[in-house]
């Protein structure tokens, strides 16, 4: 009988196959990847393994020795998450040798992700390589791959613009505010209604080093509640004016029928502060700014359609980034392959 | 030195390595490629132009026997140097090189069309300074502001241009590589205050030795000289008690770098005797 070299495997489910009542169904939780590691592990024929369990997939990457140790791997996991075997078929994949190390390649480069060029995925990727790794459930292949996968995922990120741009209207209003302050760790961050969209606002220009944030709200008991969930300063809608003039970052965001910030409020501050640049983000609908304040010098008004429009167009550039990414990565995939090969015949690297 | 390598030769030597730099510089931004990758190459390209444009200006300063600021090709070619110099203690904090690119291409711009006209260079004067080395100081340090003023005058179209996007909302492509708007103006009020400081310091000196000599200097030089000096302090003053901020402070930048350009025009044809004063003991 020939001898079989063993196979690089992944078997798995994601976002692109799998609907949501099955993602939830393979979904693990530490007990259930705790389990399903112990039947993999007794599995015969399965000489390496790696979980990558997130919202948007599950995977698991592998060394079978055949088939057969492939089927059996089915199996456990279907018999650990509860998913009927039919469901998995359905709605799952197996990708074998080079299609592995591809498939690998192009989750952790976020081209396989939700929202193309996301980072967060790379980190899972890490963490999954990091804990299989501890539990010496990986061996020298699986070690190769995932360093090689690694290293790909950085170099598709340095050379391409996979990762540019901002794509949620948080996010992008942060992203602008950077091009107007620079470094924003010194910005004062002024949030105009309690709402929760100005609170999640407020809490991504945190996320990049700002410190001083004020939340003006109708009622003063509303706005030191939220102030209270932001670490910020409250005040009451009577302070606007003053408070205008303290803030770099005015985030809008309440219910008022008409203009909370006019232009005349607007062009006052301004007097005072004429040297510093003012950015207004309008994020309530009907608008709570005047859009003749836009035409002030120095200030920089963007409302929801205004930064909705730029995570498109950011969006748009990242998925005209996928196929430079896919070449460079078809490139990565084709020269660790044959070492890959070699390595799955028991030789060395 | 070789014969060869003349010093016009080593100044066309920088002035293509300073293209090069612009459009190597400029082709990367076109293909998107990484900020980092684009200041090596560009900061490459920039450094060797700037080694062989140094080595030519003092080939030239020693066949005229001081600095060589004596012709408008001298004194423009010396411009394009200072800028470099100042870019390359400016240009570091700046995001992606494009200040880098903008220095570049006017660089470029100075040192060829200086080349290209050979009228420019036709009269070269030799010991202008009357080998008195507080006059050569004097000009040295008023030609090197005119390099100041010439990046305040970059930096200011980069304000302009990044005010433009942010208000207009078109932010992909070149816009991208932009400084902040707060950088740019901060990077503006201390370009602008270091010029001042530069002209008045050489002023000073000029001065000096004008007091002992009135006739050395001609009236349309000194009242263009002076006049192009207090316009730049009458807008430090209004920049710095923010009177004068933002755009309208870019725009005043790029007029005023202008006017003294122009003023280089007197400024030079009113050169007509070497001043040979010595210090008072």
């Amino acid at each position: 009988m020939e001898n079989v070299p063993p196979v690089l495997f992944l078997l798995g489910a994601s976002h692109h196959t799998a609907p949501l009542a099955v993602r939830e169904k393979l979904a693990l939780d530490d007990t259930r990847a705790a389990a399903l590691a112990e039947r993999l592990q007794r599995t015969p024929g399965v000489r390496e393994f790696a979980l990558l369990n997130t919202c948007n997939r599950m995977e698991i990457y592998g060394v079978a020795e055949d088939p057969v140790a492939i089927a059996a791997l089915r199996e456990a996991l279907c018999a650990t998450t509860g998913c009927p075997p039919a469901e998995f078929d359905a709605a799952g994949f197996l990708r074998q040798n080079h299609e592995t190390v591809s498939h690998l390649f192009a989750v952790a480069s976020g081209l396989d992700s939700q929202i193309v060029g996301e980072t967060e995925i790379l980190g899972q990727v890490k963490a999954a390589y990091d804990a299989a790794l501890a539990r010496q459930w990986t061996g020298p292949v699986l070690n190769r791959v995932f360093q090689k996968t690694f290293q790909a995922a950085k170099h598709v990120r340095t050379h391409t613009g996979i990762g540019s741009g901002q794509i949620s209207v948080a996010t992008v209003a942060v992203d602008l505010a950077g091009r107007i302050f620079g470094e924003l760790a010194s910005s004062r961050v002024l949030v105009v209604g309690a709402g929760e969209i100005g609170l999640k606002t407020a809490q991504a220009f945190q996320s990049r080093g700002v410190t001083s944030i004020t939340v003006a709200s109708r009622t003063l008991s509303n706005a030191e509640a939220a102030a209270a969930r932001t670490g910020g300063w409250a005040a009451s809608l009577a302070e606007l004016p003053e408070a205008v003039v303290a803030a770099d970052i005015v985030a809008s965001s309440t219910s008022s029928p008409g203009h909370v910030l006019t232009a005349p409020l607007v062009a006052a501050a301004m007097k005072r502060r004429a040297a510093r640049p003012l950015f207004l983000i309008d994020l309530a609908l009907p608008r709570d700014i005047d859009p003749g304040t836009a035409a002030l010098p120095n200030v920089f008004l963007y409302n929801l359609d205004d930064l909705a429009k730029i995570a498109e167009e950011n969006l748009a550039l990242r998925e005209a980034e996928v196929a430079k990414c896919r070449a460079i990565l078809a490139e990565r995939t084709a020269a660790l392959w044959p070492q890959v090969a070699h390595s799955l015949q028991g030789k060395k690297f | 030195m070789s014969s060869l390598l003349t010093d016009r030769v080593l100044l066309w030597f920088g002035a293509v390595l300073y293209l090069a730099g612009f459009v190597t510089g400029l082709v990367a931004l076109t293909r998107r490629q990484s900020a980092g990758g684009l200041r090596t190459i560009l900061n490459l390209l920039l450094v060797g132009g700037w080694g062989f444009q140094m080595a030519g200006l003092y080939v030239r300063g020693l066949a005229v026997g001081g600095c060589p600021l004596g012709n408008k090709f001298e004194i423009v070619q010396f411009v394009a140097w200072s800028v470099m110099v100042l870019y390359f203690f400016v240009g570091t904090t700046f995001r992606g090189s494009l200040l880098g690119l903008f220095t570049a291409g006017y660089a470029a711009l100075l040192a060829l069309v200086s080349l290209l006209l050979p009228a420019w260079d036709l009269d070269r004067g030799t010991k202008i300074f009357g080998q008195n080395p507080w006059i050569e100081l004097h000009a040295a340090l008023a030609v090197f502001s005119y390099g100041v003023f010439g990046l305040l005058a970059l930096t200011a179209v980069m304000h302009l241009l990044q005010n433009w996007s942010l208000k207009h909302k078109r932010l992909n492509g070149l816009f991208w590589f932009l400084p902040s708007v707060v950088q740019l103006d901060q990077i503006n009020h201390r370009l602008l205050a270091f010029g001042v400081l530069l002209l008045t310091f050489s002023l000073g000196v000029g001065a000096a030795w004008w007091v002992r000599d009135t006739a050395s200097v001609d009236l349309p030089k000194l009242v263009v000289t002076v006049g192009v000096w207090f316009a730049y302090l009458v807008v430090l003053v209004l920049r710095w008690r923010a009177w004068l901020v933002s755009v309208r402070f870019a725009w005043v930048c790029l007029v005023m770098f202008a006017v003294a350009l122009l003023s280089l025009g007197p400024v030079n044809s009113s050169r007509h005797h070497p001043v040979v004063l010595t210090p008072e003991r």
